[in-house]
C-alpha cells in the first residue's frame, strides 16, 4: 500500500492528518502495521487527555509484543476510534483508515515528514 | 554469528520475517500473520521447521543406567517404538532442560532437547556419564519437520506408506520413507494437536519439506513460524523452558511432578527434591478478564498481597483471549478465584483455571 500524500509521517512510524478545522487525527503507518503483525489489543487515552510531543499516548499489541504509539503534536485527545478497541485487526487492514485519536488545542508538532520523504526514510532504514 | 537450518533458503523464498532465536535464524511468521498460522493448527495443519532442536544419543550397556540417573521419569518399563517426556534436574532439583526421550533399543536411547539449552545439557550429560555408555551428538546432522494439526495424517499418509505411520500418540517409527528419504516418524508435538514430527538427515530437509507442503495444498496445510508456535503451545497449556522451568524451580513447583517418580532408586536431583517437601507454589493458568494482555514476569496480587509473577502470557487466538501462565503460591489462588495482574502499571482481574486452556 502506497502512503497517501495528502498525510504527514512522524519518524516512529504514526501518520498525522490535518483535518483543516484545527484538529489532527493520529494513526499508525501502513509499514507500522506490517511489522507489528496481527495487532490483537489496543490502548488508547480518553477524551480530554493531553497528549505531548514525542510521549506515549496509547499502545498496540499483536500475539508476541506490545509496542507505545507516540504522539507527533502536542494537545488535547477530543475524539478516541473507538472501534478500534473491539477490532484492532481494522489497523491491519486499513493502517491509513483506522485513526486512533483526534487531537486539537495543538500547541507544538515535531518535524512531520511528507509521504515521500517517509518513503525515503524507509528505504535508508530497511 | 546465528546458525542456518537447511530450510533457511526455503524460509526466505516463501517470504518467511527471519529472526535470531536460540543461535538459529528462523522464520517467526510467514505473510499470513500468526493468527491464520495458529488457526490453521487448530482446524486443518501447519508445517514447521524445528531443525535448531538438538539430538542426543547415548548408547551402551549403561544407557539406561544413565538415563535413569540423568531423568526424572521412569525408563526401564519403555518399548521400542515409545516416546516420553522427562525434566532433567541439577543436584538442587532446579530444571536443567525438559526433552523427549526416544527409545531406540533397549541399550540407546535418543533425546531430544531444546535448542537454546543445547550445550548446557551437551556438557551436563556428557560430565554426568557413568559406566560403559557413549555419548553422540546429531544436532549438526537431523533436521526436523513438524507437520501439526487435525489433518496431519491425512497429509502424511499421501509421502508415507500408512503401515509406517505410528498409529499411537507418543509412539514412532525409523527406517521409514517420507518422500523417498530415509526417517524417524514421531507422533509427538508442542500445539496441543495430532500431528508428527520428522527427523530425516539434513541434506533431505527440502526434499521432506517441499514433498509435505505440496502434498498438505488441498488439506489447508501451511507454513508456520515460532510466532505461531509459541501461541499454540501456551493455548495448550504447555511449558517452555525459560519460562515455566529454569535452574532454579523444580519440575514439582511448576506442575510437572507427574513426571518426576520419587519411586525411582535415584536420579540427579532427587534427594534435593525429597527435602524440600511437597511444594508450596504451582503453576496455574489465568483467563485475563479484564482489558488488557498480561505477558510474562507480571507480579500477581491477591489484594495487597503479592503471591507471584506470570511465567508467559499472550492473546490465543482459538480462545479470542488473553492468557497466562503463572506460579503463584498455592493456598491463596485456589481455581476459580479472581486475582490480579499489574501489567505495566496497572492492575487488571483474572480467572485463576487449569492450565490446559485449549483441549482438542
Amino acid at each position: 500500500m502506497s502512503n497517501p500524500t495528502n498525510l504527514l509521517y512522524a519518524k516512529s512510524h504514526e501518520w498525522v492528518q490535518d483535518m483543516g478545522d484545527g484538529t489532527y487525527r493520529i494513526g499508525l503507518t501502513d509499514y507500522a502495521q506490517k511489522e507489528l503483525g496481527d495487532l490483537v489489543f489496543v490502548n488508547l487515552p480518553q477524551e480530554g487527555d493531553e497528549v505531548e510531543v514525542g510521549a506515549a499516548f496509547g499502545d498496540v499489541e499483536s500475539v508476541k509484543a506490545v509496542s507505545d504509539v507516540y504522539s507527533p503534536v502536542s494537545g488535547v485527545v477530543c475524539a478516541i476510534n473507538e472501534e478500534l478497541l473491539d477490532h484492532p485487526e481494522m489497523i491491519n487492514q486499513d493502517a491509513y483508515g483506522a485513526w486512533m485519536i483526534q487531537v486539537n488545542e495543538v500547541s507544538d508538532k515535531e518535524e512531520l515528514l511528507s509521504a515521500e520523504s517517509y518513503e525515503a526514510f524507509l528505504s535508508e532504514e530497511a | 554469528m546465528e546458525l542456518k537450518t537447511p530450510l533457511y533458503d526455503v524460509h526466505v523464498a516463501l517470504g518467511g520475517k527471519i529472526v535470531p532465536f536460540a543461535g538459529y535464524l528462523l522464520p517467526v511468521q510467514y505473510p499470513t500473520g500468526v493468527i491464520t498460522e495458529h488457526m490453521a493448527v487448530r482446524e486443518k495443519a501447519g508445517l514447521f521447521d524445528v531443525s535448531h532442536m538438538g539430538e542426543i544419543v547415548l548408547s551402551g550397556p549403561d544407557a539406561l543406567n544413565n538415563v535413569q540417573m540423568l531423568l526424572t521419569n521412569n525408563f526401564d518399563d519403555m518399548e521400542d517404538g515409545q516416546v516420553r517426556y522427562s525434566p532433567m534436574c541439577n543436584d538442587k532439583g532446579g530444571v536443567v532442560d525438559d526433552l523427549i526421550v526416544y527409545r531406540i533399543r533397549s541399550d540407546c536411547y535418543m533425546m531430544v532437547v531444546n535448542a537454546a539449552n543445547h550445550d548446557k545439557d551437551a556438557a551436563w550429560i556428557s560430565s554426568h556419564l557413568t559406566g560403559d555408555v557413549q555419548f553422540e551428538d546429531y544436532s549438526d546432522r537431523i533436521a526436523q519437520v513438524a507437520l501439526q494439526g487435525p489433518q496431519s495424517e491425512a497429509i502424511l499418509e499421501k509421502v508415507c506408506a500408512k503401515e509406517n505411520i505410528p498409529p499411537k500418540y507418543y509412539t514412532y517409527t525409523k527406517d521409514v520413507e517420507v518422500a523417498g528419504c530415509r526417517s524417524i516418524v514421531s507422533r509427538t508435538g508442542y500445539t496441543g494437536e495430532d500431528g508428527f514430527e520428522v527427523y530425516c538427515a539434513k541434506e533431505d530437509a527440502v526434499k521432506v519439506w517441499n514433498a509435505l507442503l505440496e502434498a498438505g495444498k488441498e488439506n489447508g496445510l501451511i507454513p508456520c513460524g515460532l510466532g505461531a508456535r509459541d501461541t499454540l503451545r501456551l493455548e495448550a497449556g504447555m511449558p517452555l523452558y525459560g519460562h515455566e522451568m529454569n535452574d532454579e524451580i523444580t519440575p514439582k513447583q511448576t506442575g510437572l511432578g507427574i513426571f518426576v517418580k520419587m519411586d525411582k532408586q535415584d536420579f540427579i536431583g532427587k534427594k534435593a527434591m525429597e527435602e524440600m517437601g511437597t511444594p508450596t507454589v504451582k503453576r496455574c493458568g489465568l483467563k485475563i478478564t479484564g482489558r488488557g494482555i498480561a505477558r510474562e514476569n507480571c507480579p500477581v496480587y491477591v489484594g495487597d498481597r503479592q503471591i507471584g509473577h506470570t511465567t508467559s502470557g499472550t492473546h490465543c487466538p482459538y480462545l479470542g483471549g488473553a492468557y497466562a501462565m503463572a506460579i503463584v503460591e498455592k493456598e491463596p489462588a485456589p481455581l476459580g478465584s479472581t486475582v490480579e495482574v499489574e501489567v505495566r502499571g496497572k492492575r487488571i482481574p483474572a480467572e485463576v483455571v487449569k492450565v490446559q486452556f485449549y483441549k482438542r
